[in-house]
């Protein structure tokens, strides 16, 4: 039956996917801004921590925060410039996290004028997993996942698959595809990489069929190397969660809140493996990203490579901006961060910027209706969770139950079940509260019973890294 | 065969009624067995308590307190939402000491209305705080004020609680019974608990300095320090840009700290409200202030 059928996986959507805009734009290059603002957590796990002071001048490549811990990231200086403060500023994950500003100069060069010794020919894989960890790689897909945490395979789980994410399955994001045609070397120098970090045996390149340009091409070039294989995936979102993608490449499941590791699979991202291919024989750091700057409200869509910590407002001023404001998104629109402040920063995590006119929000009408159990949340859900059931007990409040019965956990909050539904019930965004609501409890406990009243009652709230 | 079998009827019967007895008989021997000796005066004394369960006292509901209470390990007025002559009546029938203590409120660290406070983004989606706080903070413009969509609102079992047409709850004291719920309803963490004794209040959480602080909010507290040296020495101290106050010292409080208070973020607690200095700007604006326009 595979013969006849394209490989995906069941349930599902399919949004429209407006990539016409930018699929075919290369890559270019925007100039650096007056002014970078660099999170300190642009990555899952504990921020990292600052190793410089203000007024310190850095140059480009140069370590400026220390990871803290294994399941965490050093953070680099985008660009030549010296430090103006290092203070609470509002990215996409939080209203006020730690960042370093810096003032980039503007007669620089910018160069990347740190070098790492690194020589990837004689590198064993523990020392190619510590170059990923000093270069600060994390996952370019969007969940920012520390790379090196990722090729670490301990001995009792090895590795047999290394599944490499060309899906890009988010509606009008393209800058995977476009890494894919334009650093195809680079991104086959980083799967062989990473098949050595892991010790896996074959990679497989997944690539949806909306992309026959980069199938051919990386088909092509891999025609002699019997370890890496490109396969055709059915274009559908969300084909491009690891979860979804391992079951349409390879028919197998992960189990139920484990990791593709326990099935001996790892999943990294093209942009991620294009990046580490190119900046591991350089011996250099993370220091920027393409994104692609897309939607109505913009007037030059394309795919730009940024220094991490351009504040959205200067790409939206290099890209042209229309003018009136309706909805800015960092990433795709089914699971990128909405923001409403012109000065957060494009972090690891960033793979675009949406910006919709204020007539593509008001065609998502905010009302609601009441849910009729039609069903359609329980077809799309690639999960196979019961999304109605889940929404109508997190309307009650119920998100204990939500846990224990319904796989809340589970839910990696893609988006199918809300956007399917016709009466247009925000149920991620119950989800989403009702997983912060339990780990808010779980914290709670952990704390066991903080004091209500404190001696100093007024003295503010500390500032919240997570 | 036709009709009923008398015979049949009467097997039929025998054998119920043996099982009946045998059941009977084991049931009566577990009770006897079994049987575990439980003050009587717990039942009644859970019957003089409210019922709300709503763990004020800090037990788990109205049968634990009440458990406690038999075993005399905690006193009757520690249940916050009994009258004082239910109280009384608890500790008449007990005949322990009623206790005393201080009754306390839900105070709410903010002051930001709608027609104070800048919003720099239009919410749509969940009439929820939590759920507005999830997406960047929410759409107010000083990242630690209230979201006005009312989950304390809703979360409160005594309806202590209203939101105004600001935005902003209020709380009844009166009503409130202390219970908590709303302290952990509110995902800024604006709410605590506070004795009525305690009158000064900093109603603002912002961490912001001066015209940075005002900017986005115009009865945020700037860090002038105004309060701290008018204020009986180390009463008030401003930590990280924001007045606080140390309650230890709560008996040197008075309305002196606040009369020179520029925005009126410093406020003294009153029976029909939190009163300002009279240094504290007037706003005659009810209206809510309009978003932010985005200029790049």
């Amino acid at each position: 039956m595979r013969l006849f059928r394209r490989k995906t996986f069941s349930h599902g959507i399919h949004p429209p996917d407006h990539k016409a805009e930018t699929a075919h734009s290369p890559i270019r290059r925007l100039p650096f801004p007056p002014r970078l603002v660099v999170p300190l957590d642009q990555h899952i796990g504990k921020p990292a921590v600052p190793l410089v002071h203000k007024g310190q001048e850095v140059v480009r490549g140069e370590p400026i925060a220390r990871a803290d811990g294994f399941l965490s990231a050093p953070v680099h200086a985008p660009a030549t410039g010296r430090v103006r403060d290092i203070r609470p500023m509002p990215t996409a994950r939080d209203r006020l996290t730690p960042c370093i500003l810096i003032d980039v100069y503007e007669a620089a060069t910018q160069e990347v004028l740190w070098h790492y010794p690194w020589q990837p020919r004689k590198m064993d894989r523990q020392a190619l997993i510590q170059a990923v960890r000093e270069m600060g790689l994390v996952g370019l897909g969007g969940a920012a996942f520390p790379s090196h945490v990722k090729l670490s395979v301990p001995e009792d789980k090895p590795a047999h698959t290394l599944v490499v994410n060309g899906c890009e399955c988010e509606p009008y994001l393209s800058c995977d595809h476009r890494v894919m045609v334009e650093q195809p070397a680079e991104l086959l120098r980083g799967v062989r990489y990473a098949l050595r970090a892991t010790g896996a045996k074959r990679a497989i390149i997944g690539i949806e069929d909306n992309k026959p340009d980069a199938i051919r091409l990386l088909q092509k070039l891999t025609a002699e190397e019997p370890a890496i294989e490109v396969e055709a995936v059915a274009t559908k979102y969300p084909q491009g969660s690891e979860k979804m993608l391992i079951r349409s490449l390879m028919g197998l499941e992960v189990p139920a809140g484990g990791i593709p590791l326990d099935i001996g699979v790892v999943v990294n991202n093209v942009g991620t493996l294009a990046m580490l291919g190119a900046l591991l024989p350089q011996g250099e750091a993370l220091t920027e990203r393409v994104i692609t700057v897309t939607g109505p409200g913009v007037q030059r869509p394309g795919n730009y490579r940024v220094p991490l910590g351009t504040p959205i407002g200067f790409v939206l001023r290099e890209a042209g901006y229309r003018g009136e404001a309706g909805d800015f998104v960092l990433g795709g629109p089914m699971m990128g961060p909405s923001v409403s402040d012109l000065r957060t920063p494009i972090t690891k995590g960033s793979s675009g910027l949406l910006v919709l006119d204020e007539a593509a929000v008001r065609r998502e009408s905010p009302r609601t209706w009441p849910c009729i159990h039609c069903g359609r949340c329980v077809n799309a859900c690639p999960m196979r969770l019961n999304p109605a059931m889940l929404g109508r007990l997190a309307a009650a409040g119920e998100y204990q139950r939500m846990a224990a019965k319904y796989h809340l956990s589970d839910c990696f909050e893609c988006g199918s079940c809300s956007w399917i539904c016709p009466a247009r019930i925000p149920l991620v965004q119950q989800f989403r509260v009702a997983k912060q609501w339990l780990r808010d409890q779980e914290r709670r406990k952990r704390h066991a019973a903080p004091p209500r009243q404190q001696p100093l009652e007024a003295s503010g709230k500390e500032v919240r890294a997570a | 065969m036709t009709g009923l079998d008398s015979s049949l009827i009467g097997i039929t019967v025998g054998f119920m009624s043996l099982l009946g007895v045998v059941l009977a008989a084991v049931l009566a021997f577990a009770n006897r067995k079994l049987w575990v000796f439980e003050d009587p005066r717990i039942d009644e004394v859970e019957e003089l308590l409210p019922a709300t369960n709503c763990g004020a006292c800090g037990t788990a509901g109205c049968r634990p307190f009440a458990e406690l209470l038999v075993k005399g390990e905690i006193e009757p007025a520690k249940c916050t939402v009994s009258s004082a002559e239910a109280i009384q009546e608890i500790a008449e029938f007990l005949g322990v000491e009623a206790g005393a203590v201080e009754k306390r409120v839900a105070r709410l660290a903010c002051a930001g209305g709608a027609h104070v406070a800048r919003m720099q983004a239009r919410y749509e989606g969940l009439e929820s705080c939590r759920a507005a706080a999830l997406i960047g903070g929410g759409p107010k413009a000083c990242a630690w004020g209230c979201l006005g969509l009312a989950d304390c609102e809703r979360a409160c079992d005594f309806d202590a609680i209203a939101m105004n047409p600001q935005g902003l709850p209020v709380v009844d004291a009166d009503l409130c019974t202390a219970c908590g719920d709303c302290v952990e309803a509110c995902p800024k963490e604006l709410f605590s608990l506070q004795p009525l004794s305690r009158r000064l209040w900093v109603a603002c959480k912002n961490l912001l300095h001066g015209d940075e602080a005002e900017r986005l909010c115009e009865v945020a507290c700037t860090g002038c320090e105004k309060c701290a040296r008018d204020a009986a020495p180390g009463l008030i101290e401003i930590r990280d840009n924001l007045a606080t106050i140390d309650y230890r010292l709560n008996d040197l409080a008075s309305p002196a700290a606040i009369q020179r208070c520029p925005t009126g973020a410093i406020v003294w607690l009153e029976k029909e409200g939190a009163r300002k200095g009279r240094a504290a700007k007037r706003i005659a604006r009810k209206e809510a202030l309009p978003v932010e326009k985005v200029a790049v």
